[in-house]
């Protein structure tokens, strides 16, 4: 049952990264594939009726993770108190931003928060990537389940341990490649003249800078988590991961250069799933590495609550999941279709 | 400065008040907008759906910000409390969890559409939204009270080997007792705040004589539904709310209405100061053997006093407690008797004309929003010193690796981020009311309603 949390876990975040991500992605993007009021406006009813729901994957997990691994939920909060506090402020202004934008038709006011939307779409991707880093690489857990760390140290993955290191300041510039990949193929497929022909450049631009880094975040792990590879191959579900990951990539390309817009977005969120499911296969079953001592690792056995506790959960779970997904199946198609400039009121 | 507990408790204090201004409105808002729009069905006139549009732009700017300053909430319990979120997880993280999956995604989904979709929905679909978004909201609200329900009077969890609590029965967390009243007398409460503005603002127009027609059903609607709520907040969901806390929290209640001595026919203390370090309450005004009848049903009951009560288990800040309760009930009096002549009026058909009673009106619509803060604060106060009402302690459930520094840092960035969202909260809204119910401000941005026609 704790497996089957660990699983929950990785599919609401996973599905925050897919859904929230494209519209982090038009927001970092928007400010060079939309130039005018008119075009921005384009951009932003793209994603207008999306990006709220989306944000709420992130809660969701956050609840999951309160309720089935509490233990690593105090831990990794507390223990990134300055960090998570960054990402929390960067988040409440990207949302005003969004919401105050249009309640005046003044160009610095405008301006103003495009800017502020632009930053903090940005900045989040980076800082939840590199948090992904922190995960992977290892954290110094005390003997009672704690640590604290400082935003950088000695930028190593091997002496003193900051949030930010070479490898996690990798992860984080991954991430917001693959999100600005991602949300350009959204807006792609959402939009339609210059915004869509921009777009697809920028796509262009960061898919083999996306495949770089791929490959190499995937050789640096080998290198900081020995036997990372080891443990991938042993795992059927990474396996399976790998495959979609692969294919993703391979398709949104495809689908990108012959004019098939939504595949190659749908690409991207394979490519997506892939990803994160098969670092979960991989990490599966330790939640979070204790720098060190690996003994004192989080893992679904040590973290998670009580049975009762989880069964509690799984009788109500798969119902309120059930009607999430059914609201954006329902908002997919309200919104379907492209959003042209021209319908983009004066 | 060093001490992190207390600046652990001031921001949470302070972001989960600064918040809780903003759902308030919404949830009293998200009522008051079904109920001008079921009048607009029924035939009522343009000046509803007038009216119900207005008062919709208004609830999307305090639901932006109650989703913006909602999201650190979420995670506060764990950047600031993670002693208190490993040990009550497995219990508190099924409410909080079920806010997501059963509250926020409804309104997230419901919100762009009430916002942006009326001429695509109609009228009846429309209305069918508005109905959706009441529920959302409030379901949030039964999650989160039930939550700090938890935390007031805990049950339905069991002890686990490892020290932590864990769900013991669901269904008795869920329907907890103290859950049931308090989300009554809160939802009350809301609805008190959403009517004083909706009179605010009606009253507002009425004094300048503009937008007659918004301004009368406004006026109309918020009088009536501030009566009603601001009768229910006191009798009987507060009437409930004290059985409770006499039931379960009888320090609490000592506390809040500054009793140090224990006895029979306990008088309700009206107004007094008290004073801790000589066990008194100074120049009291006192209402004979009311306490008890109050707390128990019976002009005669024994009402235990602080005295009977190891000051361990004192509630920290007596003083702080004493005034906020007694803030909140003198307010909610205040809001009975002003309604009450407001409605008078209006039933005289004489509220347009009565002036003084319309400035009154104007200006009354922060008191609502103070007394449910102090409301709040009487809750939470009187918990003290637990964090879970007889299982943990306050002092044990802060996060142990967090020092005062970065606390004392982010409490002061959140309180300059919020000065800046607070301000230009208000002069959006002063703008929307400036402007009139027909005054459209330009809100094409996030408008995808027109697109999906053409589809």
């Amino acid at each position: 049952m704790e497996t089957i949390w660990f699983g929950i876990s990785a599919f609401v975040l996973t599905m925050y990264v897919v859904l929230d991500g494209f519209d982090f992605g038009a927001g970092a993007l928007h400010l060079f594939v939309a130039r005018d009021d008119r075009a921005r406006r384009q951009v932003l009813s793209a994603i207008g009726p999306f990006w709220d729901g989306n944000e709420v994957w992130l809660l969701a997990g956050g609840g999951v993770l309160f309720l089935a691994f509490p233990a690593v939920l105090a831990s990794v909060l507390s223990g990134f108190y300055l960090a998570i506090m960054l990402v929390l402020w960067v988040l409440v202004l990207r949302g005003i931003a969004l919401e105050f934008r249009s309640h005046l038709a003044d160009r610095m006011w405008r301006a103003f928060w495009d800017g502020t939307f632009w930053i903090a779409s940005t900045l989040a991707p980076v800082l939840f990537g590199a948090a992904l880093g922190n995960l992977v690489r290892g954290v110094p857990l005390d003997a009672d389940g704690w640590f604290a760390l400082p935003l950088f140290a000695s930028w190593t993955t091997t002496g003193e341990l900051g949030i930010l290191d070479w490898y996690t300041v990798l992860t984080g510039v991954l991430a917001l490649v693959a999100i600005v990949h991602h949300g350009a193929l959204f807006l792609a497929w959402k939009t339609d003249g210059v915004v869509r022909a921009r777009s697809l450049v920028a796509a262009r631009v960061a898919f083999p800078v996306l495949v770089l880094l791929w490959i190499a975040v995937s050789a640096a792990t080998e290198v900081v988590v020995p036997g990372w590879f080891d443990a991938l191959l042993s795992r059927p579900v990474a396996w399976a991961g790998a495959v979609l990951l692969v294919a993703g990539l391979v398709v949104s390309a495809r689908a990108r250069a012959t004019g098939r817009d939504r595949a190659a977005f749908l690409g991207s969120c394979a490519f997506l799933l892939g990803a994160l499911g098969a670092t979960a296969a991989a990490l599966h079953p330790v939640l979070v590495r204790a720098a060190g001592d690996a003994s004192r690792s989080f893992t679904v056995e040590n973290a998670a609550a009580d049975p009762a506790s989880l069964a509690a959960g799984l009788r109500w779970w798969p119902a309120g999941c059930v009607l999430a997904l059914g609201y954006f199946a329902l908002l997919f198609r309200l919104h379907r279709g492209k959003i042209a400039l021209d319908d983009v009121d004066d | 400065m060093d001490d992190p507990l207390f600046w652990h408790r001031l921001q949470f204090g302070f972001t989960a008040t600064f918040h809780y201004i903003f759902p308030q409105l919404t949830m009293g808002l998200a009522l008051l907008v079904v109920v001008m729009k079921l009048a607009a069905l029924r035939g009522g006139g343009a000046a509803w759906d007038d009216a119900a549009r207005f008062w919709t732009r208004i609830l999307g700017l305090g639901f932006a910000l109650g989703v913006v300053t909602g999201i650190p909430m979420e995670f506060q319990f764990g950047t600031n409390w993670a002693a208190f979120s490993r040990t009550t997880g497995g219990v508190i993280g099924q409410t909080l969890a079920m806010e997501g999956l059963f509250a926020f995604f409804l309104e997230s989904t419901l919100l762009g559409l009430l916002l942006f979709g009326e001429r695509r929905l109609g009228p009846r679909r429309h209305f069918v939204v508005a109905c959706g978004l009441l529920l959302g909201s409030w379901l949030s609200a039964y999650f989160i009270v039930t939550t700090n329900a938890f935390m007031q009077h805990p049950v339905g969890h069991a002890l686990a080997a490892d020290g932590s609590y864990q769900v013991g029965d669901l269904a008795a967390f869920l329907l907890n007792p103290w859950a049931l009243v308090q989300v009554l007398h809160n939802q009350c409460g809301a609805v008190v705040s959403g009517a004083f503005c909706v009179a605010s603002v009606g009253a507002f127009w009425t004094l300048r004589g503009e937008h007659a027609d918004v301004a009368r059903v406004s006026l109309r609607t918020g009088v009536i539904a501030g009566l009603v709520a601001s009768m229910l907040v006191a009798f009987p969901t507060g009437h409930w709310q004290g059985r409770m806390v006499a039931a379960h929290q009888p320090v609490a209640l000592a506390a809040m209405e500054g009793r140090f001595e224990s006895g029979p026919r306990a008088p309700l203390a009206v107004i007094g100061q008290p004073d801790v370090a000589n066990r008194t309450l100074d120049n009291p005004v006192r209402l004979p053997a009311l306490l008890s009848w109050i707390a128990y049903g019976d002009f005669s009951a024994d009402v235990a006093g602080l005295d009977a009560f190891a000051e361990d288990v004192w509630p920290t800040n007596v003083e702080l407690l004493y005034y906020a309760f007694h803030v909140m009930v003198g307010l909610g009096t205040l809001f009975i008797a002003l309604m009450g002549l407001a409605t008078l009026q209006l039933l005289r058909r004489r509220l347009a004309t009565t002036r003084p009673l319309l400035w009154v009106l104007a200006l009354a619509f922060p008191f609502p929003f103070i007394a449910n803060t102090a409301g709040w604060m009487t809750a939470e106060f009187g918990r003290q010193p637990w964090l879970v009402y007889g299982l943990l302690r306050t002092a044990d459930g802060a996060s142990p690796t967090v020092h005062a520094g970065a606390t004392v840092f982010t409490t002061l960035g959140f309180a300059g981020l919020y000065f800046v969202l607070g301000v230009l909260f208000l002069a959006l809204v002063g703008r929307e009311v400036a402007l009139g119910p027909h005054g459209h401000a330009a809100h094409s941005a996030p408008d995808a309603s027109a697109h999906a026609e053409d589809a």
